[in-house]
């Protein structure tokens, strides 16, 4: 099927069994949120248009809690404004996701494609210190796969899980497999508001207020971070690119890995030992591969569209054993909205390296 | 016939404490009119036998307190969020349960006048009950927009005055106007014939989202002792200035939407 990454995602949604779907305008994601207003409803699904990414989230936070399985998507100024319910979701557990696709920042940024999210959704966006799962797909098939994984880790671990796309992926069609994958059974949302009626005498209270009564506020805030240190042991992913004989390591994720991707086979093909990392899992981070490759001798060059944040968490894995290079949105190949950093210019920045 | 624990002989029980109430105590001070609220809400929703499919979205802040002892799914959300949590559990219900927030007067008519001025105009099939004691309650009492020209708080240390503070905010006759809603009214709970008559609003509100015509909204004029700074029986009498402000009664209500 040659398909939209916007399309790409919702089909993504539907395999997983998304039925709920709440979504305010904003570009470049517009053609996510007109999918599922086509589509929810036809197939028993809900759909609503909300009046604001507040609303937004808290229509997911309402519908996580109902216990379906439920997203929202936005682009950057609009993952901004949810930081606060995010946050409420986040205390109280609930599973439930995100799509972010980055259109740079700060403010309204422009309306194209930037990567300028990535320590906003890495380190909890919102208020008081909590872990997304963050997923970082790079192409129209992973755009499709990634929300499939997304669902499914969110009800695993009662968690929200957060797809970290840009304008670019989002808007480019290209050959898709749009197959449902097979996750383990998970066990029944047995919390789940339906009334007491429905869960024979049973009655739930999950609410965001839980560190205050009763008083165990020190206890859930332990309880949770244990959680993420679980998450970090089994869930880190990441693609290698022809990196076993790598003398240079290019780090990328989303679009812009792409591009490496292509830097990476003409410089291969010019005889230069140059491979890439892509983390897929933003959050958790795959630092013992960077440490790995560090202590083995390879440095690194990370690119990004941005000003420099994915470089914050190479540093954190490579611990200063290796030099590492930067090449971000300031290389793109035009100063306005449509600039990108190419294949071409990350070519000549690893020629200059090696 | 029964033996109560006091070693009673009840021959026929005509009142008692809701079975679907917990016995502890309530964070709420002396003369709050919130567990008040809270009481009213639960005897309909018995009354109307919906009670163990009902649903409850709390608000930030006290209005809601009552509902931490109550048998129900219950939910405290971001502050003014309530109505949109709310529709989200109703449509994961696939509308098949009773769904209400319970919010102050600064969640729903200040931060969380976005959110209720849309989910009326959408028609949610959903009911907002709004507390109003005319300040804001948990943090202290610092003026609402529904504090009276005046009225001396935390905030407007020398009385609201309306050029510097801007003006009272009628919600439920605003609420009234928005083609969405099915029933809006206010009532106040400072003597029994307000007592039932808010009753009597309350159960046509939630008849509303059970027929499932529209949104439906009760606001309910309660006291508040401690930041108005007077004992409960005083408090209870001001409420009659506040009613002055505020005028009691049904608003809208609709069989059908237009």
């Amino acid at each position: 099927m040659f398909i939209h990454g916007y399309e790409a995602v919702g089909r993504g949604a539907l395999n997983a069994g998304c039925t709920h779907f709440f979504g305010y305008p904003i570009t470049p994601q517009n053609e996510i949120t007109e999918f599922f207003a086509r589509e929810l409803p036809q197939r028993g699904g809900r759909f609503v248009q909300t009046e604001s990414e507040l609303s937004s989230a808290a229509m997911v936070f309402g519908a996580s809690l109902g216990g379906v399985r439920v997203m929202t998507s936005t682009a950057s100024p609009g993952w901004g404004l949810m930081q606060e319910i995010l946050s409420h979701i986040s205390m109280c557990e609930l599973p439930c996701v995100v799509v972010n696709v980055q259109r740079g920042g700060p403010g309204q940024g422009t309306t194209r494609h930037a990567q300028t999210d990535y320590l906003s959704a890495t380190r909890g966006g919102g208020q008081g210190g909590y872990k997304s799962i963050v997923l970082a797909p790079s192409s129209v098939q992973e755009c499709h796969d990634l929300l499939q994984l997304a669902f499914y880790l969110a009800d695993k671990y009662r968690i929200l899980v957060v797809v970290l796309a840009d304008g670019i992926l989002i808007q480019i069609a290209e050959q898709v497999d749009v197959k449902r994958i097979d996750f383990d059974p998970l066990p029944p949302k047995d919390w789940a508001f339906k009334g007491m009626g429905k869960k024979g005498g049973r009655f739930d209270y999950i609410h965001s207020t839980r560190g205050i009564m009763p008083p165990v506020y020190r206890d859930i805030i332990v309880q949770m971070h244990e959680k993420y240190g679980r998450i970090a042991e089994a869930e880190v992913r990441f693609k290698t690119y022809q990196a076993d004989d790598a003398e240079l390591l290019l780090v990328a994720y989303g679009y812009v890995a792409r591009c490496c991707e292509e830097a990476v086979n003409i410089a291969r093909s010019k005889g230069l030992k140059v491979g890439m990392i892509q983390p897929v899992t933003l959050w958790p981070f795959p630092y013992e591969i960077m440490a790995q490759k560090a202590s083995s001798g390879c440095r690194f060059l990370v690119v990004e569209d941005s000003m420099g944040q994915l470089l914050e968490d190479v540093r954190l894995g490579v611990e200063g054993k290796s030099p590492i290079a930067f090449l971000g949105l300031s290389s793109r190949h035009v100063a306005g909205e449509l600039g990108m950093i190419f294949p071409e210019t990350i070519l000549e920045e690893v020629k200059r390296l090696i | 016939m029964t033996v109560n624990h006091s070693g009673v002989i009840v021959k026929e029980k005509i009142y008692g404490p809701s079975p679907y109430l917990m016995n502890f105590p309530l964070p709420s001070c002396s003369g709050c009119g919130s567990p008040m609220a809270c009481k009213i809400i639960m005897d309909v929703l018995e009354e109307l036998g919906v009670v163990e499919r009902a649903i409850v979205v709390v608000g930030i802040g006290c209005a809601g307190f009552g509902f931490f002892r109550t048998k129900m799914d219950m939910t405290m959300c971001a502050h003014g969020a309530a109505p949109s949590v709310a529709l989200g559990i109703k449509q994961a219900n696939y509308d098949d349960a009773i769904v209400f927030t319970v919010q102050g007067d600064g969640d729903c008519a200040a931060i969380g006048a976005g959110y209720l001025v849309n989910s009326a105009a959408r028609g949610d099939k959903i009911t907002v009950f709004m507390l109003n004691n005319t300040n804001y309650g948990t943090t202290g009492g610092q003026m609402a927009p529904t504090t009276l020209i005046g009225q001396v708080t935390t905030t407007t240390p020398g009385g609201r005055n309306a050029i510097a503070h801007g003006y009272p905010l009628h919600i439920a006759e605003m609420v009234a106007t928005i083609k969405g809603v099915a029933y809006s009214a206010r009532g106040a709970t400072n003597n029994f014939a307000n007592y039932q008559r808010t009753r009597k609003y309350v159960k046509s509100a939630l008849q509303k989202q059970i027929d499932g015509v529209g949104f439906s909204f009760v606001e309910i004029l309660v006291a508040c002792p401690v930041n108005w700074h007077l004992e409960p029986i005083k408090a209870m009498k001001r409420l009659e200035e506040v009613i002055a402000e505020y005028p009691l009664g049904e608003f809208r209500d609709l069989e059908a939407l237009d």
